[in-house]
């Protein structure tokens, strides 16, 4: 991870009032060794650092990765299973690519949350007067986050095997759809991460997060098929990128069914849709990200 | 000058309209020199350290680190300053060493240096037995020793202290007075801000008082002391009836007027030589058989400053817009009262031996 850091040369102990033999590194290290895509790698890399040692210190968030995504699964299919059908297809089937993209989309609130605190905390004081590549802190939080999702990934798919749950395509056709509910994840921590640096507080952050993400997650056709909604509501979900996402991440698995797909182009190329979604939330979302962050201080 | 700064002008928009932060603030801080920003809350003390960090933008004026534009090339200027903050800015997950080898990584020391580097500073902070936990369980002065080690990963040119003790209670003051001091003592040029004139006093060689975000004195401790007179003597009376005459045995020993409190019971005077003053205005009240309730001397606090200079008392309730914006947040007011509970300490009397 730092073999290409050159050490910088350390000084020689010199005498002063601070203890003795205490050595003193030089001030200026020597940038011009290091060419910026290193630099800029290697910040990226030291704050991911941090957030993943922060994932193995806060059971909470690990509970939240892990507990509340076979909560899911288990409470949708076992309980409200029974009571809801779905054309041409078994719930469980066609429940699970819901569950994850519901759950992937959930995860990147850990971005929001944690940019309002730091910036509370004046962490982001502490980062913005380094010498660091700006995009460094962001890079590095959602980083974190596609690590907490890629753990929920592989949790949820053991719960979801373990109650009847079966992928019926080839195996690269389901690393695609992991892939891509977690680029669509990782886009989307870009997204909660402005909202997180443009609130007030950190407690203001979960109360705004749930108001986009419970139409985002639950108007689509995450848990129901979108064609039984009302119009308005059918409208919004066909046109919601999440819904793209549940139907890509069907048509990789292999959990659609024999229900027809309902004649919008969204949902008729789910997986263009997707990719499509996902290159507008970064083009969009990381400029502004950095922009926002190069002006932010502690309140 | 290490620090050169001319006409800073900062103006935040809030909803009860424009608040200005500073109007027009010039420094001059002389290489290898300490220079602490004196004024209470709300002055625009870490408006300035945020500018002159590269973390707000200026309005108005120009900002000048060795030599480097503050506003027109913050990342240079990053690299040769360090800063510690009246929060203690540390991720409460990581260990202290953990904190400080994160910080030598984002200045580029490179990892086998940084991991160096943050050793020495534990060991140097006196926090080796702590060095290896998560910051979370520290208190209040370990966070702050190892937000101050932070400062010193690289060895700045200039070490900005925003507030250093504000909230830590008197013994963990001292303790981390003694570390700034043998920062001093290496020849650091500091810039610190506080609103306690003890903490200026006892660390900087020059003090600025600011309010309203414009500079209204400056000189070193001595003249400031010398305008205000170096101590106060206090006599509180059983009956305030005694106080015309109390007011008169004050006045022949102090250095300016007298003042009565409110109730009539408590009068004090700014006086040169404290210990000489309180025994004569002891002797003088026995002989005009005035009953005392309580009597001693202290010194003069951010408050006689603020009387004196500007004929207004240094508002510690109003105003909180020093930090980059202008509500007063939860934190603020934490912030406030945790201020409130230590000019309470530091404004107790000294005992008469």
């Amino acid at each position: 991870m730092s073999a290409r850091h050159a050490s910088v040369p350390v000084e020689p102990p010199m005498a002063s009032g601070l203890a003795p033999g205490e050595s003193r590194v030089a001030t200026l290290p020597p940038l011009p060794t290091w060419n910026p895509l290193s630099l800029w790698y290697s910040d990226g890399w030291t704050v991911t650092k941090r957030n993943l040692i922060k994932i193995k210190r806060s059971p909470d968030m690990l509970v939240f990765a892990v507990i509340q995504p076979i909560m899911f699964v288990l409470l949708f299919s076992q309980v409200y299973g029974g009571a809801i059908a779905v054309a041409g297809s078994d719930y469980t089937q066609f429940l699970m690519a819901g569950i994850f993209a519901q759950t992937v989309v959930f995860g990147a609130t850990f971005s929001g949350a944690a940019m309002a605190l730091d910036l509370k905390e004046g962490i982001i004081d502490r980062f913005r007067s380094l010498p660091m590549n700006a995009s460094a802190v962001l890079i590095g939080r959602t980083n974190g986050d596609l690590v907490l999702n890629t753990i929920s990934m592989v949790i949820m798919m053991a719960t979801g095997l373990a109650v009847g749950w079966r992928v019926n395509t080839s195996p690269l056709e389901v690393l695609a759809g992991v892939g891509l509910l977690l680029l669509f994840g990782y886009a989307f921590s870009w997204v909660m991460a402005l909202l997180g640096m443009s609130v007030k507080s950190p407690e203001v952050i979960n109360n705004a997060s749930f108001l986009i993400l419970f139409p985002l997650t639950f108007v689509s056709n995450a848990f129901v098929p979108s064609e039984t909604l009302p119009t308005v509501l059918r409208t919004f979900a066909e046109w919601n990128p999440v819904s793209a996402l549940v139907q890509a991440v069907r048509q990789l698995f292999g959990n659609l069914g024999t229900a027809p797909v309902p004649d919008v182009w969204t949902l008729q190329n789910p997986i263009q849709t997707v990719l499509l979604g996902i290159t507008v939330m970064l083009l969009v979302f990381v400029p502004l990200c950095i922009r926002k962050f190069a002006s932010i201080s502690s309140r | 000058m290490i620090i050169e700064a001319q006409g800073l002008t900062k103006t935040y928009q809030s909803k009860t309209g424009p608040v200005h932060a500073l109007t027009g603030l010039d420094l001059q801080v002389p290489r290898g020199t300490v220079k602490a920003l004196l004024g209470p809350n709300g002055a625009g003390k870490t408006t300035v350290v945020k500018m002159l960090t590269t973390l707000i933008r200026p309005d108005a004026g120009t900002a000048v680190i060795d030599g480097i534009d503050v506003v027109r090339n913050p990342k240079s200027v990053r690299r040769i300053i360090g800063v510690s903050g009246q929060y203690a800015a540390v991720d409460e997950n990581l260990t202290g060493f953990e904190n400080l080898e994160m910080v030598g990584r984002l200045y580029h020391l490179g990892g086998a240096a940084a991991r160096k580097r943050a050793q020495e500073l534990i060991d140097l902070f006196e926090l080796t037995a702590a060095g290896n936990r998560p910051v979370k369980g520290f208190s209040g002065g370990m966070r702050r020793r190892i937000d101050l080690a932070g400062a010193l990963v690289i060895n700045p040119k200039v070490l900005f202290l925003d507030e250093p003790t504000t909230g830590l209670d008197p013994r963990s003051r001292i303790a981390l007075w003694d570390v700034i001091k043998r920062l001093v003592a290496d020849g650091t040029t500091v810039l610190l801000t506080t609103q306690y004139l003890e903490e200026a006093d006892q660390l900087a060689d020059d003090i600025v008082v600011i309010d309203d975000g414009r500079v209204i004195a400056g000189g070193t401790s001595d003249q400031l002391k010398a305008q205000i007179g170096g101590h106060r003597v206090v006599v509180a009376l059983v009956d305030a009836a005694d106080s015309a005459a109390a007011r008169d045995i004050l006045a022949r020993y102090g250095s300016g007027d007298p003042a009565v409190s409110a109730d009539g019971r408590g009068v004090d005077v700014a006086v040169t030589d404290g210990p000489t003053a309180l025994q004569n205005i002891l002797a003088d009240l026995r002989s005009a058989e005035i009953t005392l309730h309580d009597a001693g001397m202290r010194r003069p606090t951010l408050d006689d400053v603020f009387l004196k200079l500007t004929g207004h008392k240094a508002d510690l309730t109003v105003n909180d817009d020093d930090s980059a914006g202008p509500k007063l947040s939860k934190r603020a007011q934490a912030k406030r009262d945790q201020t409130r509970g230590a000019n309470a300490d530091t404004a107790d009397l000294e005992e008469v031996k």
